[in-house]
């Protein structure tokens, strides 16, 4: 996973709710075995049949930052929805609620999502609806999205944070705790299901 | 202050807790599928590392598998090569798989029961968001990403923080004909679907109480439509007797000590729930779906609600757009909607109890003329013991498709695909913009909503059906 500490670039405003996974990318674009080259799939619903869709708007096809309604990666647990954000040029997502699983899983795809109140959001796709070359800066040092005159903090855990400024992988860190997964599994009850050898 | 049922299989399965960090959680089950798990074998070799604990990982082969022609290999390339590499990955790995024409192959959700692999008190994960479905036993089960699947391989762990709780009790009888489905129906369409974000939901109360363990898992299985990551229902009788003699489960001295310490998996009375949802079962009626996310649902005997009437202005865009995808227009009663296919099948309504309520409404009747219906049990098993109820010959002898097992249609990754505009009524769990073929259009249904709705070409409740046989509660054993 790639370290994550200030991003600036130009933002899309993505004015729907309930964005869910199967929209940002279609289950077809799922038989990959390979962990990139999603971003043909990415909104490929939207993209092909809305020609005024904002990502084919040629004033928004350079933005990496994506500006969305609430509810945002709501349905499947696809990881693919966070790789296809990120092959499509997007390093940040942010919304006034984001769906547990795609949250949690740009936290290890080194995605950031950012949720901040509805009205900020709000204002931000004004914001970049009114100029779309605006920068826009998302600080995950100083916990804050800035653009033209406008700071708003946002929070997000101490842990998390450090992990994804270190850009550390979860596995290397858990087994430090080797030990304490042995002592676990030795209290473990016996009738407890086993799926070897088969019955 | 006492705890809730998720709260002590959640700290029973503590391996480690520093402050400042994520709890490290154990894992009892891992269940693992063709579709998000390739990444993950990757990520392995490439650290040189091996599975933890493959006695405690299950694979199998669901999303991609073909339900006709069952003996070739699968026509399209890319699904052969995403199920082939699971078998390349289970071999290197030495894993247990159930490829396709294996009798332990099926939806990874309801394989897991049916084997008894899934128990009370356990902690249980799988790259798939449905895997809620297995809180029906009381189990603190909840869906990962790939890179959470390489990390229980790996370490039969994940990092983990507490979830908030919520109790969503149902009280009271349901009216004949109303299942599971329509109770969970109508729960997503009150609390919406970002309603239980950052919680585990316990159902709770007389009318959760008195369902089969198959009803209990189609309600599980769709906390994810509601927003939480898990949802579960704490063990009882009912759950013990489904177990009894399955395949996983302990025997002898071993199955007791079991039930005796599934038998204190319950909420204490003075714990807190930081949400709570109290719905009358006497109150529900069939539920459908009319729009393109699972809270935009409605009873049956409404109308396509109008856009114009909803206030927040984040929902009348939904609605707005939602009613131009699915062709719908304002103020027409759902039960005069016209359906191409009916989808019987999936994680949600793919077990056995569920094909026998269909099959009972169908016997003697026949599906509409322009209405084609698709029966996709869940599982091999389920297939073999609809069979031998002779469920099959019901179907077929009704006008309906008779396939073999898989996910199907739920999400079309296999060649079982809705036409762009084409419309169906689907007892699976997701009424996204084209989740079932581009351009096709889902209303979610219960499977006697599905059966009836077969019948007359459209959506329509089993008690409207002229000279109904009125549904009764299926008898027999579970699979
Ligand atoms: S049946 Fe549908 S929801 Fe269930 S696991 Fe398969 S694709 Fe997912």
């Amino acid at each position: 996973m790639d370290a994550f500490t200030t991003h600036t670039g130009t933002a899309a405003p993505l004015r729907r709710t309930n964005v869910d996974t199967d929209q940002i990318i279609p289950a077809e674009y799922l038989k990959r075995i390979t962990r990139t080259g999603f971003e043909d799939g990415l909104f490929v619903a939207w993209r092909t049949n809305e020609p005024d869709f904002v990502l084919n708007k040629p004033e928004y096809a350079g933005a990496s930052i994506l500006v969305a309604g609430p509810d945002f990666g709501t349905g499947s647990s696809r990881e693919h929805a966070n790789w296809a954000l990120l092959d499509g040029g997007f390093r940040v997502v942010v919304s006034a609620r984001f769906a547990d699983i795609f949250r949690n899983n740009s936290t290890k795809s080194g995605l950031l999502t950012v949720q901040l109140p509805a009205a900020d959001v709000e204002a931000l796709q004004d914001a970049c609806e009114a100029d779309p070359t605006l920068p826009v800066t998302v600080d995950l040092v100083a916990k804050e999205v800035r653009w033209a005159d406008v700071a708003v903090p946002f929070e997000i855990d101490d842990y998390t944070r450090w992990r994804l400024l270190e850009g550390l992988d979860d596995v290397g860190l858990t087994e430090r705790h080797l030990e304490d997964i042995s002592a676990f599994e030795a209290t473990r009850p016996a009738w407890l299901p086993r799926t070897l050898p088969v019955p | 202050m006492g705890q809730t049922l998720a709260q002590k299989v959640y700290e029973q399965h503590v391996v480690r807790r520093t402050e400042g960090e994520p709890d490290l959680l154990y894992i009892d089950l891992h269940l693992v599928h063709e579709v998000t798990s390739p990444q993950a074998f990757d990520g392995l070799r490439a650290a040189g590392r091996t599975v933890r604990r493959p006695d405690l990982t299950m694979t199998t082969e669901d999303h991609n598998v073909p339900t006709t022609d069952l003996l070739s290999p699968i026509a399209d390339p890319v699904s052969r090569a995403q199920v082939q590499a699971l078998r390349d990955n289970t071999a290197e790995f030495g894993l247990r798989t159930a490829p396709m024409g294996d009798r332990d192959q099926g939806i990874v959700h309801v394989i897991g029961p049916q084997l008894g692999l899934t128990q009370p008190g356990m902690t249980i994960v799988c790259g798939d968001s449905h895997t809620s479905t297995h809180g029906a036993f009381g189990a603190l089960a909840f869906g990962i990403g790939t890179s959470e699947v390489e990390h229980v391989l790996a370490t039969q762990t994940l990092p983990q923080r507490p979830a908030q709780q919520m109790s969503v009790r149902v009280e009271g009888e349901l009216p004949v004909g109303v299942s599971a489905k329509d109770v969970i129906l109508a729960v997503i369409a009150e609390i919406g679907t970002g309603g239980g974000q950052g919680h585990v939901i316990e159902y709770r109360g007389s009318a959760i109480e008195g369902l089969s363990m198959e009803s209990r898992m189609t309600i599980c299985n769709m906390s994810i439509e509601a927003g939480a990551r898990a949802g579960l229902i704490a063990p009882d009788q009912t759950t013990f007797d489904y177990l009894a003699g399955r395949r996983h489960a302990a025997t002898g001295a071993e199955w007791d000590a079991a039930v005796a310490y599934w038998s204190t998996l319950r909420t204490d009375d003075d714990a807190v729930f930081d949400r709570e949802v109290v719905i009358d079962a006497a109150s529900l009626t069939p539920y459908v779906t009319w729009g393109t996310n699972p809270g935009q649902g409605l009873p049956i005997g409404a109308s396509v609600p109008d856009p114009t009437q909803i206030t927040d202005a984040g929902d009348r865009a939904a609605a707005e757009s939602a009613l131009a995808y699915m062709g719908l227009t304002a103020g027409t009663p759902l039960n005069e909607i016209s359906v191409d296919t009916v989808f019987l099948g999936s994680c949600t309504n793919g077990r056995i109890e569920d094909l026998r309520v269909a099959a009972e409404l169908l016997r003697g009747n026949h599906v509409a003329a322009d209405t084609r219906m698709l029966v996709v049990p869940g599982s091999i098993g389920v297939k073999q013991q609809a069979e031998a109820e002779g469920l099959d010959a019901v179907f077929t002898d009704a006008g309906a498709e008779w396939r073999g097992a898989g996910c199907s249609m739920c999400l079309g990754m296999n060649p079982d695909q809705l036409a762009p505009g084409e419309r169906s009524a689907s007892t699976s769990n997701r009424n996204f913009q084209g989740r079932q073929g581009k351009g096709g259009r889902t209303h979610l249904v219960s499977p006697a909503v599905a059966a009836a709705t077969a019948i007359t070409g459209k959506l329509t409740a089993p008690a409207d059906l002229a000279g109904a046989s009125r549904p009764t509660a299926p008898t027999g054993a579970a699979v």
